[in-house]
């Protein structure tokens, strides 16, 4: 149940939310404000696209592999398009090997829901043969160094791949499925914008550190995407948040995703 | 997720007959297993949800037991006859997922301090599913919790909203869920006023995310008070009309 020991020392924690009461953080940052970001893309020659991405001290590599693959059957006419996530053991010291648990998994489906809500790939399009092949899209993301928010990490990351991935084209002949060699980018419609907020003693941060994490009481994860839409959210952890506080935080991710998509447009050259 | 039919019709009356801020039938019975601490069974539209609490109990793993407070574990499952194709019976990870979510929206409820060295478990158990269904089991396993005399702070009750035409809509069906363009699960402490569950899919404008947070928060309160009526019935059976109306008057 309790999936991370990391501890935050009693007279850290009461400096980290006597600062706060003063609308400061530890690092110099203001409430509102991210760490800063840098991505790299292309460092997998093997994958379809790739992209490593710090946020503040927290690194992840997320990269695309792309093949053909069978339709679901109550999508016969869509793509796949796949976001897994791991935390790897050397990401930080409680991290231990094995299946994912469950704050993998929640991980991976929050980033999964952001990329598919926003509608950024036109699965529809994706078909080499209705109901018997379509394009598979996998993109998998490893976390290298945790230290906090690695929704928003994890979820630059997978943009980043996919805008800069590269897919073969591929079609029917007879019955079988063939590689014409050919590289097209993929079919993107939306750039979505994760941007997490937690909230410590009822005051909120945007883009928590491990630090802030490890004293916050709930958070809260919302994508939005090109047109001004709140696409995708997940509240966690085990406290609350007032409806008021939740509308603050909507209009900071709608803020804050408009600098962040243009820094992912101008590290991807995809405008 | 591009809308298949019309989910809503020139009058605005949704596929089951519904206005758009409407609830569906909802029937909630407290106390119905013998062997739990605490259960509830809940009706939620289609939905048919069992709900049991066995705790404060005993602690497995033994390292995993925490010194000053319980350790809350929730199990949200679906039974493999409870969907339109059989569901395999292993766990999911989407009922991983919301496990998760449904432990994490009832956990600021629950004074677990209360109980150092124990381990309180919630089952969640989906008979039949029909969109809403997290909400639905929040809403029981509170009820649940109450039955099993766990110290809370409040209840927690939950209630979606969502997309269908456009427009937004309360408390989706399956139809809806599965055809309609946004849903939003939404969990909610109604004395305390604190959001405990917020999940969302589908495009909203920030100003549709504030009617939905609203409406969500209106729903919510209305499916507090039948909780409370179940636990009035359960507990004070007989006597549930004065009951409630000697608190009220108070108020």
């Amino acid at each position: 149940m309790p999936a991370k020991s990391f501890v935050v020392e009693t007279i850290k924690r009461t400096q980290l939310i006597d600062l706060l009461s003063k609308g400061k953080r530890m690092d110099g940052r203001n409430l509102d404000q991210a760490r800063k970001l840098e991505i790299k893309t292309g460092l997998i020659e093997k994958a379809n696209g790739s992209a490593m991405v710090s946020l503040g001290n927290t690194q992840v590599i997320a990269g695309v592999k792309i093949d053909k693959g069978i339709p679901f059957p109550d999508t016969p006419d869509k793509g796949l398009l796949i976001v897994g996530a791991e935390v790897l053991p050397l990401a930080a010291a409680y991290v231990e090997a094995g299946p994912p648990d469950e704050s993998a998994i929640e991980l991976a489906r929050v980033v999964d829901r952001g990329v598919r809500e926003s509608e950024m790939i036109d699965v529809g399009s994706l078909v080499i043969k209705a109901g018997k092949f379509v394009y598979a899209i996998f993109c998998d993301v490893n976390v290298l160094n945790a230290d906090g928010n690695l929704f928003d990490a994890t979820s630059y990351a997978v943009v980043a791949a996919l805008l800069t991935a590269k897919m073969p084209k591929f079609v029917m002949e007879g019955d079988v499925v063939k590689n014409t060699g050919q590289m097209l980018p993929l079919p993107v419609a939306k750039i979505p914008v994760s941007v997490t907020i937690a909230n410590i003693d009822d005051m909120l941060v945007l883009d928590p550190t491990e630090e802030e994490e490890a004293v916050m009481q709930s958070r809260i994860t919302l994508d939005t995407e090109d047109d001004g839409y709140l696409c995708a959210g997940q509240k966690g952890e085990p406290g609350s948040f007032t409806p008021e506080q939740i509308l603050t935080a909507a209009d900071w991710a709608l803020a804050r995703g408009k600098e962040i998509r243009a820094a992912i447009k101008e590290a991807t050259g995809r405008a | 997720m591009e809308e298949k039919r019309k989910l809503m019709d020139e009058n605005g009356i949704r596929t089951d007959g519904r206005k758009w801020d409407e609830l569906r039938p909802i029937r909630m019975e407290v106390g119905q297993l013998h062997n739990a601490d605490g259960s509830a069974y809940i009706e939620f539209g289609k939905n048919k949800i069992v709900a049991a609490v066995y705790g404060p109990k005993e602690m497995h793993p033994k390292h995993l037991l925490l010194p000053e407070r319980a350790v809350l574990k929730c199990r949200y499952h679906m039974a493999p006859f409870s969907v339109d194709e059989r569901k395999n019976p292993a766990p999911s990870r989407r009922e991983i997922e919301i496990s998760k979510v449904i432990r994490e929206a009832i956990q600021p409820a629950l004074f677990l301090e209360d109980y150092p060295r124990t381990a309180i478990q919630i089952y969640v158990e989906v008979l039949q599913s029909d969109g809403g269904s997290r909400v639905a089991g929040i809403t029981a396993a509170s009820l649940a919790l109450a039955d099993a005399g766990i110290n809370m702070r409040d209840m927690v009750v939950g209630c979606a909203v969502g997309k269908v035409d456009g427009k937004v809509v309360l408390d989706l069906n399956d139809t809806e869920d599965k055809e309609g363009s946004g849903d939003l699960p939404f969990a909610f402490m109604p004395n305390l006023n604190r959001v405990t569950l917020l999940q969302m899919d589908g495009l909203f404008t920030l100003d549709e995310f504030k009617q939905a947070l609203g409406m969500a928060r209106d729903g919510a309160l209305k499916v507090y008070q039948m909780q409370r009526e179940a636990l009035l019935k359960r507990y004070f059976a007989g006597g549930v009309a004065e009951m409630s109306t000697t608190e009220e008057e108070a108020e």
